[in-house]
C-alpha cells in the first residue's frame, strides 16, 4: 500500500468490506441449516462450509479495519453497520428455500469465487493475494461439494429436477451483479490490484454452463434482466431481518468481542 | 530457564492441538517461525503461526496455549502473529504426529491434491483401525473442517480422515 493515493486506499476498504459481507451473509443464510439438513452429513457440509466462509470473512474485516483506520474492530464492522452500509451481493442474502435451492445458490458464488480468488492471488495488493490463496483452497472443496449436488438434484427425479429448474430460473437474476463492477471495482481493476470483472463473466458462464447441463437443466441466458444494488447498499428486504438477528447481542450488549 | 530459540522450540512440542490432542502444534505444522530477542535482561518472543482452516475456531485457542506456555516459563514479552501466506499445507505435518494420527485412529493426510474432478474416486485411504484399504468415502466434511468421514468396508468402523489439504 506504500505507493498508493488516499482513493485507492478508500477503493480498496470498500472492495473488501464488499467480499467480507457477502460472505458474512452467505454464513449467516448456510448456518441457518445448523439442525436442519435433510441427512446429518449433509447438515455438517453445510455448517462446515459457512464456517470456512466465515473464517475468511474474519480475514477481510480485519484488513479492512486497517485499511481504515479510525480505530475501527472486525467486531464494529460486522455488527455496528446497518442496512445501507452493507455492500454485500443480494444473492447472499436471499432466503435458503428448500436444500437444492441452497446448493444452487452456494454452486452460482463458489464458481466464480474460484475464478475470482485465482485472480485475486496475483493481485499487486499482498494482503488481498494473501487472504486469496488461503481461501482459494477451501473454495475449492465448496464448489466441488455443491456442483455434484447440483448433478444429483438435476438429474434425478422429477421432483428434484423441477425445483432445480425453478430454483435456477429464480437465482439466476441475482448472478448479474458479481460481474457488474461497481465505481470502486473499476478503479482498483484499472490500477491492477483486481482482475476485470466483464471478463470473468465468460469464463464463469463457460464453468457453470458445463455442471448445469450436466445436471439436465435449461441455462438461463446472461441477458435476461438481472437484479442489482447489493453493492452500493440498496438490498432486497430480507437483508434487514438478518442483520436485526445477528446484530442483536452487539447492540443490546455493546462491547462484546468475537 | 529460556535462553535460546531452541528452548523456546522444545517449548511448543509440548503444547498440544486442541482438537487432536495427541498432535503438538509442531507436529500440525502451524509454527512457522520462533525469534528471540534480547530486550535489557527480559527477552521479547515472536512466535509466527499460520492458520490450518480459515475458520478453525482452534486457532484463538492455540495462541492462547502458547501464551500460557511461555508465561509459565517466566517470559512475559510475547507477541504472537499470523501469517497468511504460504498457505499452511497437511505437507507440514510430521512425520511422527502422521504415525500418532494412525495411532488415535484418525487415518494421515496423504500427499495429493485434492480430487476436484466432480464425482472422482478419492484416494484409497487406509482404515487406521485394520489397516484394510477397503474404505470409502461417507462425507468430505466431518467433524471439524480439517476432517473428512469415511468407512471401512471390513471391519465396519466409521473413521476420521486428516484431509489432505494443498
Ligand atoms: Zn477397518
Amino acid at each position: 500500500m506504500t505507493n498508493s493515493t488516499t482513493d485507492t486506499r478508500a477503493a480498496l476498504s470498500n472492495y473488501v468490506l464488499h467480499l467480507a459481507d457477502t460472505n458474512l451473509i452467505l454464513a449467516q443464510r448456510l448456518c441457518e441449516w445448523c439442525g436442519h439438513g435433510p441427512i446429518l452429513e449433509q447438515d455438517i457440509a453445510l455448517s462446515n462450509i459457512g464456517l470456512d466462509l466465515l473464517g475468511q470473512t474474519r480475514s477481510l474485516y480485519q484488513y479492512a479495519a486497517t485499511l481504515i483506520g479510525e480505530g475501527k474492530t472486525e467486531d464494529a464492522l460486522a455488527f455496528l453497520r446497518n442496512e445501507r452500509q452493507f455492500k454485500n451481493l443480494l444473492l447472499s442474502e436471499q432466503p435458503n428455500g428448500d436444500f437444492g435451492y441452497t446448493v444452487l445458490r452456494q454452486f452460482l458464488y463458489e464458481a466464480y469465487q474460484l475464478l475470482l480468488l485465482r485472480a485475486l492471488q496475483q493481485s499487486s495488493d499482498s494482503q488481498l493475494a494473501a487472504i486469496a490463496e488461503k481461501s482459494l483452497k477451501e473454495a475449492t472443496y465448496h464448489y466441488k461439494w455443491s456442483a455434484e449436488w447440483v448433478i444429483r438434484l438435476g438429474d434425478g427425479t422429477e421432483e428434484s429436477h423441477q425445483r432445480m429448474q425453478q430454483a435456477l430460473n429464480e437465482i439466476w437474476t441475482y448472478t448479474g451483479e458479481m460481474f457488474l463492477p461497481s465505481a470502486d471495482e473499476k478503479a482498483l481493476s484499472f490500477a491492477g490490484l483486481i482482475p476485470d470483472l466483464t471478463a470473468l463473466r465468460e469464463e464463469w458462464f463457460k464453468k457453470v454452463s458445463a455442471v448445469l447441463e450436466e445436471a439436465t437443466l435449461d441455462i438461463p441466458a446472461l441477458t435476461v434482466w438481472m437484479q442489482q444494488g447489493g453493492k452500493t447498499g440498496v438490498h432486497s428486504e430480507h437483508l434487514g431481518y438478518i442483520l436485526a438477528e445477528m446484530q442483536y447481542l452487539q447492540r443490546q450488549y455493546p462491547g462484546q468481542q468475537w | 530457564m529460556v535462553k535460546t530459540e531452541a528452548d523456546i522450540w522444545t517449548l511448543l512440542a509440548s503444547v498440544p492441538d486442541p482438537e487432536v490432542p495427541v498432535l503438538s502444534i509442531l507436529d500440525l505444522g502451524v509454527v512457522r517461525a520462533v525469534s528471540l530477542s534480547p530486550t535489557g535482561d527480559q527477552s521479547a518472543v515472536t512466535i509466527t503461526i499460520t492458520p490450518t482452516y480459515s475458520g478453525c475456531p482452534a486457532m484463538d485457542m492455540i495462541s492462547m496455549n502458547i501464551r500460557i506456555a511461555l508465561l509459565e516459563a517466566g517470559i512475559k514479552d510475547i507477541s504472537i502473529v499470523s501469517q497468511l501466506s504460504p498457505a499452511w499445507t497437511t505437507d507440514w505435518m510430521s512425520e511422527e504426529g502422521k504415525r500418532k494420527l494412525k495411532a488415535y485412529g484418525i487415518a494421515p493426510p496423504l500427499s495429493n491434491a485434492i480430487v476436484d474432478e466432480l464425482f472422482a474416486e478419492d484416494h484409497k485411504i487406509q482404515c487406521p483401525q485394520c489397516n484394510s484399504m477397503n474404505t470409502e468415502l461417507i462425507s468430505q466434511f466431518g467433524s471439524t473442517s480439517c476432517k473428512a468421514l469415511y468407512r471401512c468396508l471390513d471391519c465396519k468402523e466409521p473413521f476420521d480422515y486428516f484431509k489432505c489439504h494443498r
